[in-house]
């Protein structure tokens, strides 16, 4: 699905990714924890495309496709999906605008034919209905005037709606209570399947009672510096992440 | 590289209807004189009342200076360098019908996508073409008279329907009004002319579609709109010129009388030919245009200001009667060199006058963008309300916004209500919709459109299309 090998990545040359490995297969499930600090938005953002994250080493293959070097469209078109952990306001822009506008394109590049007025209102009252949101947050401006929770099942929405091959989401649990968490773990899990890998991004175990990962990683000072099962976000917990920090920095 | 940067680097300017018409004209030598308006006057067999009128303006011109307190800035204008009237020679002898019309005119029409044979015309849309100093054609004029609307050149209105035209034309925007109505009053060489009878509510959309082609010449049409007691007609002005690399003058004026009960909508979409990249050329457009509302009656401003070098223009509206309505929607979008001085007025004179503004200004490239406004509430207008709502949108961080609202209350129970916002398209909003897989200048398009929604949906349905093709065009390239 997606091999990332010694990845190095600077925001406003700043070192943070420090030659990150990574190997995800089809239908996995993996959990990227670690310190404030880390380097775990970095991540998703450098995976993304995003201005000013800048890569100076290492390549990235999604689906057999180096993709460091597409634009961030294309790689959205490829079927990489970052959920943001502050997803942004598009003030009169409806949500259905802007959803149609994100399907067409990303169906027109993966060549399936486009999807009629009605068609798409019909499959995006389902979506949203699948999130538990409200019909008339389709016709609100993106994310304006949203609560934290409503902005993280609209974001919900947009994966529901683009099947992506590989979805990152970005502390997703952030800023959610416990009922809106389990709405969207409710999304995520029924979306998992043998095609379908994800990066899950999150600063707490919390997340992952819901989410349950095949594998957990532990980042730190912008690489990987321990691996294992679901049972390692467990240690985590009881520990924290000091004594992976200390073991690093002895190690380098 | 950032979003901004990439944004400067590819703001475009991909002006569609920046072409020349290779057409035979008669221009006048430059320069501007009694002689010269009378010559304009003779030209077109006008009455000595209108030969008065205008050097009657001419004088009143003469000792009048350029208004120098807008927001903008351009080399003095040479009035003596400009020449004043100009008409495709074809036109010379009045063609009778459009089979007589010089096919080469047609042709442009057709290009700039407004067919001016009945036919293919738009349905609904009667549209009255001046190139130039001349009116080309005017579609659907019979149709329009069976309901008794009148629409002609007001050249020709001068002489069949002189009576509306000497009761009205002057009394909205007088000749000295201000230096450009001066100007325009003195040498106006055509436009349109409206009259919408008593109770008529008129069929169908009209239309003017104004183009400047030939060279250092000024355009300075005359609109004259008048709504006779509970009539309603709703009108649209389209305008574009070729790309030159000197600056062309267009200083129109445009007077609307809207008398008891009738409701009058103006409509414009300016795409007056802005400049190239580095600010070379583009119209100067300084443009009058008032509006009477008389009792119950409502006038609607709705403009949508993507050309033009420079632009200074506020449509306004004296509302005189009780109870009459004034609006006023606006975008204006400026890119690159380009700039813009344009707001409104709003006179409340009646008693429960009401006035509503909603500006939209984005502001791209190193362009500089003014809302300019004057709400007042005279001692006679008890009960009036005025909403205002003024809103800029930055592209990029080498332009501006600025935002000079007056507000006078001399009645103690008017209600004046203002809000302003200035935002900008961030780096945020870009990438979430990238990463959605919209691309940039999709995703611009999307988000311009989305901040001006309330001011497109006071267009005609056509035109709304249009208006937001049109900033998608103005704003090509403007993302990376």
């Amino acid at each position: 699905m997606i091999s990332i090998k010694n990845l190095h990545a600077n925001v406003e040359d700043k070192n943070i990714l420090k030659g990150l490995n990574l190997e995800i297969k089809p239908g996995e499930v993996h959990a990227i924890m670690g310190p404030n600090g880390a380097g775990k938005s970095t991540l998703g953002n450098v995976l993304a495309g995003r201005d000013n994250y800048e890569v100076t080493e290492g390549t990235v293959v999604l689906n057999g496709k180096n993709i460091l070097e597409m634009e961030p469209e294309e790689r959205a078109r490829e079927g990489l999906f970052l959920a943001f952990q502050y997803p942004v306001e598009i003030p009169g822009v409806s949500n259905l605008e802007f959803l149609k506008a994100s399907v067409d394109s990303v169906r027109a590049h993966q060549g399936k034919p486009a999807l009629d007025s009605v068609q798409f209102l019909k499959l995006a009252r389902e979506k949203c209905k699948a999130v538990n949101l409200d019909q008339s947050f389709l016709k609100r401006g993106v994310n304006e005037g949203f609560s934290g929770g409503e902005k993280k099942r609209n974001e919900l929405m947009q994966m529901m709606l683009l099947e992506p091959s590989l979805c990152i989401l970005d502390e997703t649990d952030s800023g959610l209570d416990i009922d809106a968490l389990q709405v969207v773990a409710e999304g995520v899990n029924a979306m998992r399947d043998a095609n379908r890998s994800f990066i899950v991004v999150t600063h707490y175990q919390r997340l992952l009672d819901y989410i349950v990962p095949d594998y957990v990683h532990v980042l730190a000072n912008g690489r990987i510096v321990k691996s294992g099962g679901k049972e390692l976000a467990l240690e985590l917990e009881e520990k924290g992440y000091g004594w992976l920090e200390s073991a690093d920095n002895g190690a380098a | 590289m950032s979003s901004n940067a990439e944004i400067e680097r590819r703001i475009g300017n991909e002006y569609q209807a920046g072409f020349v018409t290779d057409i035979e004209s008669d221009t006048i030598e430059a320069g501007l004189s009694e002689d010269v308006v009378r010559f304009i006057s003779a030209k077109k067999g006008e009455p000595e009342w209108m030969t008065e009128w205008r050097l009657k303006a001419f004088r009143a011109w003469q000792e009048m200076k350029e208004p120098s307190w807008a927001n903008v800035h351009y080399p003095e204008i040479d009035f003596q360098a400009l020449s004043y009237y100009s008409a495709p020679k074809s036109m010379a002898d009045k063609p009778k019908s459009l089979d007589e019309v010089d096919p080469e005119l047609l042709r442009t029409y057709e290009k700039l996508g407004i067919p001016l044979h009945e036919q293919m015309a738009l349905a609904g849309i009667a549209v009255d073409a001046v190139f130039d100093s001349v009116s080309v054609a005017t579609t659907f004029r019979s149709k329009l008279a069976e309901a008794g609307v009148i629409f002609m050149p007001i050249s020709e209105a001068v002489h069949e329907h002189p009576e509306l035209v000497k009761k009205y034309l002057g009394t909205v925007v007088p000749q000295r009004d201000n230096f450009y109505a001066a100007l325009n009053s003195a040498v106006f060489s055509d436009g349109s002319f409206v009259y919408i009878p008593k109770g008529v509510r008129c069929p169908m959309e009209l239309s003017t579609y104004f183009r400047i082609n030939e060279a250092k010449t000024g355009q300075f049409e005359r609109t004259l709109i008048i709504a006779d007691e509970g009539s309603h007609v709703s009108y649209l002005e389209g305008c574009t010129a070729p790309m030159r690399d000197e600056n062309q003058l267009h200083a129109a004026v445009v007077e609307l009388i809207a008398l008891d009960n009738s409701e009058i909508k103006y409509s414009t979409v300016q795409n007056w030919y802005p400049g190239d990249k580095e600010g070379k050329g583009g119209i100067y457009n300084f443009v009058t245009k008032r509006a009477v509302a008389h009792t119950n009656a409502k006038v609607s401003w709705t403009q949508v200001e993507t050309g033009s070098a420079v632009t200074w223009k506020y449509p306004s509206c004296v509302l005189k009667g009780d109870n009459s309505v004034g609006e006023f929607y606006s975008v204006a979008l400026t890119n690159n060199y380009q700039q813009a001085d344009t707001g409104t007025k709003m006179i409340h004179l009646g008693k429960n006058t009401r006035s509503t503004i909603i500006s939209k200004g984005i502001s791209a490239g190193k362009s500089q963008n003014a809302y300019r406004g004057l709400v007042r509430m005279n001692p006679t207008a008890a009960g009036a309300r005025n909403y205002t709502q003024c809103d800029s949108l930055l592209i990029g961080d080498q332009c501006g916004a600025h935002t000079f609202p007056y507000i006078e209350s001399k009645h103690p129970s008017a209600v004046i209500e203002h809000e302003a916002t200035t935002s900008t398209v961030s780096d945020d909003q870009l990438f979430l919709c990238r990463q959605r897989g919209i691309d940039t200048e999709k995703a611009v398009s999307m988000i311009v459109n989305g901040f001006c929604k309330e001011v497109f949906k006071e267009l005609p349905m056509e035109f709304a299309v249009e208006a937001g093709k049109l900033l998608e065009v103005s704003l090509e390239g403007s993302v990376g």
